[in-house]
């Protein structure tokens, strides 16, 4: 049989070995089901967000019999003082009234305001407890200011006008749910993409060496050509997979306006969520697949990855345990400069938008200087080690090349 | 394809630690030869193909092809099958033999082309779809030569590859050796069923602790200054004192095996049997060559400097 050949370029090696790194990993059933699961996870919580959204923005809804009518203004104004949205609607009388309370059209129903006499289906609604308390204090102090001779209209005014003016010394930022569940969300997904993506690099390093197919390859290729086209190949269905389940995020939440009345930027803060992930993830597959090379059994690769994960897991563990809540600790802040803590911390400062444009470009300039010495690193011990069977290799033979 | 093309190993030397797997060791394949390498496990074949391959790199010494040194662009000429056998267990045969030619450089329709030429004569046509590891060993074997061929390699170094095959895939094995021999490739393999070599190869290298101890055709090796016969006729007490010259090895009922020491004596035969004859009818007057298993097993009993009792150097 008569074939041709041709040179066998650097790039067209890598781009080969990417190549049947993604159709393998694409047609895995594990990637396929964990991509699913992440997919139905955010948009099933942004659902469940909305549902569980509390329907203050509606408001309370108060009945007012005719003996009642008159304090609609007054109760409106005192529950807008309160934070509490109230609207009045005049009722025939007590028997139309309730009936409305048992349909659950009203949550209150004024029947008298001497005394103030207060109607409700099974109990009265929290937020306006205070309100009515209020309103029933003043409705007592115009009837005993009018008995006085005075003006109630004034008086009222007056104690409307007389909020305290509150002033802090150190004024907590502006921070809402939305911003805190994005920080929370942006800082799980990255740990879980992080680490499958990492782990799947490790596993295909001891494939290969355990399956002594490396070999075969490596009679063709260059170490660091395999290694490139792994890290590259699984890094693009690695990243596939964020941008995937970001958009499906960041859809939800417009779609369901989750994030209207909040400052939340969800465009900036998925963009960063991505950028984190191909930094994050560059590291971490360097250097888990250095490691990897040591062995030459998958039951090994836990062992000599270990290091590794925990450094993955502090990180993580602070950034979804601490950050959302308290992003400006020392501790959070320390860590999201850090190279290999940078890329599971620092988006959910974004995220929470407590982050000044310096703080990331020099967090991101620190993680992207040390990715030169990883791949020094990484392609040193590859080399080194992934020839060598049998037993564990050291980490200091590896690199020094015996 | 130059009928002066061979591979040649000159002067290699490989230690791993302070066991030293090859010392000096040269060999050459001519280009249509088919090169037997037969020696004790750690002698040294493996770190000498993997050499070749560049899987390892040599302490000194050099490999060419045609003269030239072997680098990446050759390297991707040559098949070869590793003492270690592998391949990705998970993905499916035929995928697998074009992903490695494509790696070799072929493009995609070769690669196919020539993937579904050697599953059919491997006889692993109808597992193409079916990932390695579902086949059986004898079939993974077809699989590993396959990817070892699916190039149209250039160059043939195959490492142990009649090992774990049943008798009809060693028939096959040899028949693709064979053709691609004719076809103008040179072959090396190495093997420890020494009958194989014996009937495949023109030329035979026998290592031994890391060096070339007896290189050349079988009948060259087996002309060797110790010369044997076997006599079947009158009792050897009868005859042999007549011949100073020569000893008795064994006897059984009433054959006699004689050794001549003495390569220059060159009418010893004539002397022995017309002794043997004086005494008796002679029915069987033979020479005694050494199969390659007796001559195996001289060379290698015959210690060599400083044998460091290597043990297995696979890494």
């Amino acid at each position: 049989m008569s074939v041709t050949f041709h040179p066998v370029t650097s790039s067209e090696a890598v781009r080969m070995i990417a190549g049947r790194e993604i159709t393998t990993r694409v047609r895995s059933k594990a990637f396929i089901w964990t991509t699913i699961a992440l997919v139905a996870g955010v948009v099933l919580g942004g659902v469940i967000l909305h549902l569980a959204a509390p329907d203050d923005d509606e408001g309370q809804s108060v009945g007012l019999t005719s003996a009642a009518s008159d304090v609609s203004e007054i109760l409106v104004g005192t529950a807008q003082v309160s934070g509490v949205t109230v609207t009045t609607q005049d009722v025939s009388d007590e028997a139309a009234g309730e009936q409305l309370l048992r349909d659950g059209k009203i949550d209150a129903l004024v029947t008298s305001t001497d005394p103030f006499t207060v109607v409700v289906h099974e109990s009265l609604p929290e937020s306006l407890t205070p309100v009515f308390t209020s309103v029933a204090q003043q409705v007592a102090l115009s009837s005993a200011i009018t008995d006085l001779g005075g003006n109630p209209a004034s008086v009222s005014a007056e104690i409307a006008a007389a909020t305290p003016t509150v002033t802090a010394l150190e004024p907590p930022p502006e921070r809402d749910a939305a911003q805190v569940a994005a920080g929370f969300i942006a800082g799980i997904l990255l740990f879980v993409t992080l680490i499958s993506t990492g782990q799947l690099v490790a596993q295909g390093v001891v494939e290969e060496k355990s399956s002594r197919v490396v070999e075969l390859l490596l009679a063709t290729v260059r170490p660091w050509q395999l290694m490139a086209g792994k890290v590259l190949g699984i890094g693009f269905i690695g990243l596939a997979q964020i941008v995937l389940v970001v958009t499906a995020g960041a859809g939800t939440a417009a779609a369901l306006g989750l994030v209207d009345a909040s400052s939340l930027d969800v465009g900036t803060t998925a963009l960063w969520v991505v950028v984190w992930f191909v930094v994050g993830f560059t590291t971490y597959a360097l250097a888990l697949g250095a490691l990897a090379a040591l062995v030459s059994r998958q039951e090994d690769v836990g062992s000599v990855t270990a290091p590794v994960i925990t450094v993955m897991m502090i990180p993580y563990i602070i950034g979804v345990s601490i950050a959302p809540w308290d992003p400006t600790n020392p501790l959070v802040v320390a860590l999201s400069f850090i190279p290999f803590c940078a890329p599971l911390i620092m988006p959910i400062r974004i995220a929470l938008g407590e982050v000044a444009p310096w703080e990331v470009a020099v967090s991101l300039g620190l993680s992207l200087a040390v990715i030169p010495v990883l791949v020094w690193f990484a392609g040193r011990v590859y080399s080194n080690a992934v020839l060598h069977s049998g037993g564990r290799i050291k980490l200091k033979d590896a690199l020094a090349g015996r | 394809m130059d009928s002066m093309s061979a591979l040649t190993m000159t002067a290699l030397n490989k230690s791993y630690g302070a066991v030293r797997a090859l010392r000096d060791l040269s060999l050459e394949v001519r280009a249509g030869e088919i090169v037997g390498f037969v020696g004790s496990n750690g002698a040294g074949k493996s770190t000498a193909m993997r050499i070749t391959l560049g899987v390892v790199a040599a302490d000194s010494g050099e490999v060419r092809w045609d003269g030239r040194l072997i680098d990446l662009d050759v390297r991707r000429r040559i098949g070869y099958m590793p003492e270690e056998r592998g391949l990705y267990p998970r993905m499916r045969v035929g995928e697998q033999l074009t992903y490695l030619a494509r790696l070799h450089g072929l493009d995609t329709a070769q690669a196919t082309t020539s993937m579904e030429h050697w599953t059919e004569v491997l006889g692993i046509a109808e597992r193409r779809g079916d990932e390695v590891l579902k086949l059986s060993l004898g079939n993974q074997q077809r699989v590993q030569l396959a990817a070892a061929l699916v190039h149209s390699p250039e160059i043939l170094v195959l490492d142990e590859p009649f090992s774990g095959l049943d008798p009809v895939a060693v028939d096959v094995m040899s028949a693709v050796l064979r053709d691609q021999a004719a076809a103008g490739v040179p072959v090396l393999f190495s093997s420890h069923q020494l009958e194989l070599v014996e009937s495949l190869c023109d030329r035979v290298g026998i290592i031994n602790s890391g060096s070339i101890v007896a290189f050349g055709d079988i009948e060259t090796l087996r002309r060797t200054d110790t010369r044997r016969w076997v006599v079947d006729g009158p009792p050897y007490a009868s005859w042999l004192p007549s011949v100073p010259t020569a000893s008795l090895i064994s006897t059984e009922g009433s054959r006699t095996v004689v050794e001549v020491q003495d390569a220059s004596l060159t009418t010893v035969d004539q002397e022995l049997l017309g002794a043997a004859l004086a005494a008796g009818p002679v029915h069987e007057f033979t020479r005694q060559r050494p199969s390659l298993t007796e001559l195996y097993r001289h060379v290698v009993r015959t210690p060599s400097e400083a044998v460091l009792d290597a043990q297995e150097v696979s890494a």
